[in-house]
């Protein structure tokens, strides 16, 4: 350890705390939202989403050509691209500190406490204007819209279903056969092992621990059991149950496999950025997360498509087993006005939504895409209707230049298995709580599962009852 | 006339020497005017970013609030909110942790490196160099450097080295058990080197003739170092001693970029834990918990460095 001055200023370490909360203090309450009319000429600049941190060139470069089309339609609008990943455990501070790109991207379970808190823009206004608002799912409609019933946050970039992406490369070597997916957990536990034998230091089967992706690979973990991780009561209250039998048989399944087997690896602090770095580089064989992963594993970590498997994920014989499905929307900070709001929603309408109803649009979206080399064609769950979605495909068709062939295992049951919306309550907390429980059970031989999920489960009630 | 002469002459052009002057004068006079604004621009720096921060920190921890809307005043219960917080011994006991292994690990390596140095006649610039070289590259870099050595997997830099001698491989980082060690370990590594130098510096003080004198006297090196070095560094011991223990008490750069407090809160520190209350959660944080924890800490590190500036001034008067 370092003595140093540091020690001198009394309580630096509580300063550091106080210093950055409070310069925060400052923020203004949002203006009253006023829905306006969308003006033509006005001259503005928004700053938007491009791609995740330490994306590749190509990716960069399909996107810089996107935005020079979208000005070139839009002479009035200037876009400024800003490489951004959304956290749990960053977001809070980028909103506050003001940080975030002016179009920001949040995901489902989050938008209505943001809308309570009054942190997001109203954007009924301008979200009335696209001419397929009335067609969405309303279920997905339905996350981003306040108490009042307005539109605050749009549905957008995508609707998952977690699915088990899998090395085939690491399938083969293990001699398994490569197209064809585990569909049950012990088909996965067997499989797991198998490569665990034959490729040293790799884990056969690896799952989120950190920053709530944990909780949130857990909970899918937990719907594929049969499990269900809080109840809504009749009085409006939520009962926690974090201490299901679905969320145990899910631990239990990772303690053999750590414990027993011996299969997943040496390495258990994974979010989704990092988990998705080490598949790409053939550390980890097999792991759960949302279906359209592929694309930034393409964009972000440069995984070879021939290796890449995907598979429904693996269901329990009990007949509330479900797939967890989420999704992204777009949002705006409360402070934003209204020249940029109706800047965002033309962008939010070309960047994310346009192409999905529209021949022209998709065709012209897929191919700048497929000429920049990006992936067409990752599997996601429709954001409007299952006919929309299929029509929307038979357009892209010709660009589509993922390996859909080895992606099968999902596709095939993509509209079959039940599809179950993430937690509504206190959801990111929660999955932080879970974090903990799964880091025990990795790293800790005697962790006992029900102890765990008894005290996790009393944490989350506390939180539910606070939320009220 | 020469004497009228004087007193119209004062009179007129001097009102300063017929009457006393003020005080606000004198002390224009004396350039306290001219000190004030050379310190203006600095104490207006220091007010509106240190203390007019912490002081709204203060007025925060008695509140709640998520910065945007209204803040409600909540008396006490961001502080009962934070004492019943289960994961508060959690963090205070990990940080009691971090802090023995620094004082067992941490603490004693240094001072043996400095006086081995200070025994070597050649290259001692390049030891120094070589010491003092880790405190030079950036915490951050060297924690995602010591991160990659820290991989647990059989073909890991450390298990890799360590395996060449038949040992490991070992979990490291990802470990409940083994994480805090590991942690300290590369916080010695990233800190030592500006120990080394302050401990250097103060061998440099002890005058040659006593060592002269001991070896007439048949000592060895051990006996040396334990009869006349020691006693030297008496007071520089002490005091990076206190020091050691107000910077462990807020460590939070490694527990935060290695392992984020995990494995299973294994590493969450009382700063991570402050850090969580107000930044970790995606839908706005609890500053009132965090400001209130944060408010107990620097209450806590006032007595240690009163505790310190007591224990110096004994040490300058000695």
């Amino acid at each position: 350890m370092k003595p140093t001055t540091r020690g001198l200023a009394l309580g630096l370490a509580s300063v550091i705390g106080a210093v950055s909360l409070a310069a925060c203090a400052g923020g203004q309450a949002p203006a009253p939202v006023a829905p306006a009319s969308p003006t033509q000429d006005e001259k503005v600049t928004i700053s938007v989403v491009s791609l995740l941190p330490g994306s590749e060139q190509a990716a960069i470069d399909a996107f810089n050509a996107q935005v020079k089309e979208f000005e070139a339609a839009n002479p009035n609008i200037t876009i400024e691209p800003q490489e951004y990943e959304w956290k749990a455990t960053t977001f809070a501070a980028q909103l506050a500190g003001g940080t975030l790109p002016d179009v920001f991207e949040i995901p489902f379970t989050d938008a209505k406490t943001l809308i309570q808190n009054q942190q997001i823009a109203n954007l009924d206004a301008q979200f009335k204007t696209l001419p397929y608002a009335d067609k969405f799912n309303e279920n997905i409609l339905n996350a981003g819209k306040g108490d009042d019933g307005q539109v605050y946050a749009i549905p957008a970039k995508n609707v998952y279903g977690v699915g088990l992406h899998y090395n085939r490369k690491l399938f083969e070597k293990a001699g398994l056969d490569p197209n064809k997916a585990p569909t049950t957990w012990d088909e996965v536990r067997t499989d797991a092992a198998a490569i665990a034998k034959v490729a040293p230091g790799v884990a056969g089967y690896m799952q989120m621990t950190q920053n709530a992706t944990g909780g949130w690979q857990l909970v899918a973990n937990t719907y594929a059991h049969g499990g269900r991780v809080q109840t809504a009561n009749p009085d409006g209250s939520f009962t926690s149950t974090l201490n299901n039998d679905g969320t145990k048989a899910a631990l239990q399944m990772l303690k053999d496999m750590r414990w027993t087997d011996n299969s997943m690896g040496s390495n258990f602090m994974f979010d989704w950025s990092s988990i998705n770095q080490a598949f790409a580089a053939g550390k980890v064989a097999m792991y759960t997360s949302g279906s359209d992963v592929f694309t930034s594993l393409v964009q972000t970590n440069g995984v070879k498509p021939e290796t890449y498997g995907l598979g429904a994920m693996p269901q329990s014989d009990s007949p509330d087993a479900g797939v967890l499905t989420g999704g992204t929307m777009a949002a705006m900070a409360a402070d934003a006005t209204d020249a940029q709001k109706n800047a965002a929603i033309k962008w939010i309408d070309f960047f994310y939504l346009r192409k999905l109803v529209d021949k022209d649009r998709a065709i012209a979206d897929a191919k700048t895409l497929a000429a920049n080399k990006q992936p067409v064609g990752t599997p996601v769950l429709p954001m409007f209707n299952r006919a929309q979605w299929e029509e929307n495909q038979t357009w892209i068709k010709d660009y589509i230049n993922v390996p859909l062939d080895q992606m099968t295992g999902y596709t095939d049951t993509m509209f079959d298995l039940k599809l179950v919306g993430e937690p509504s309550r206190s959801t990111q907390e929660i999955y932080k709580l879970l974090d903990t429980v799964v880091q025990t059970v990795l790293t800790k031989k005697d962790a006992n599962i029900d102890e765990l999920l008894t005290k996790a489960n009393n944490q989350a009630q506390a939180l539910l009852d606070q939320q009220g | 006339m020469s004497t009228t002469e004087s007193v119209v002459y004062y009179d007129v052009e001097d009102d300063f020497a017929v009457e006393p002057p003020g005080p606000v004068r004198a002390w224009v006079r004396r350039g306290g005017l001219s000190t004030l604004v050379f310190a203006l621009p600095m104490l207006v720096i220091f007010g509106v970013f240190s203390w007019l921060p912490i002081v709204n920190s203060v007025v925060m921890s008695f509140q709640r609030t998520n910065l945007v809307a209204p803040a409600k005043w909540v008396g006490w219960a961001n502080f009962a909110y934070v004492l019943n917080d289960p994961l508060l011994p959690t963090a205070i006991g990990n940080t009691l942790w971090f802090a023995v292994l620094a004082l067992l690990i941490g603490y004693p390596l240094p001072l043996v490196v400095a006086v081995l140095m200070s025994e070597v006649r050649r290259f001692r610039g390049l030891y120094s160099a070589l010491a003092y070289l880790p405190v030079v590259v950036p915490p951050v870099v060297s924690v995602l450097l010591w991160k990659f050595f820290y991989d647990a997997s059989p073909t890991g830099v450390f298990n890799t080295i360590l395996g060449w001698v038949g040992l490991g491989p070992y979990p490291w980082i990802q470990d409940a058990d083994w994480a805090m060690p590991s942690l300290v370990l590369a916080a010695t590594w990233a800190g030592a080197g500006g120990t080394i130098i302050i401990y250097l510096a103060a061998l440099t003080s002890v005058p040659p003739e006593l060592y002269e004198a001991a070896e007439i006297d048949g000592a060895g090196i051990w006996r040396k170092i334990w009869h006349v070095t020691m006693p030297h560094l008496r007071g520089v011991l002490l005091i990076t001693l206190i020091l050691q223990v107000i910077a462990t008490a807020q460590v939070f750069l490694e527990p935060y970029l290695f392992t984020n407090g995990g494995p299973a809160n294994a590493t969450l520190t009382v700063l991570l834990l402050i850090y969580n209350y107000a930044f970790a959660n995606s839908l706005g944080g609890n500053y009132g918990a965090a400001t209130a924890l944060s408010l107990m800490l620097a209450i806590f590190l006032a007595i240690m460095s009163i505790v310190y500036f007591r224990l110096t001034r004994s040490w300058s008067e000695e």
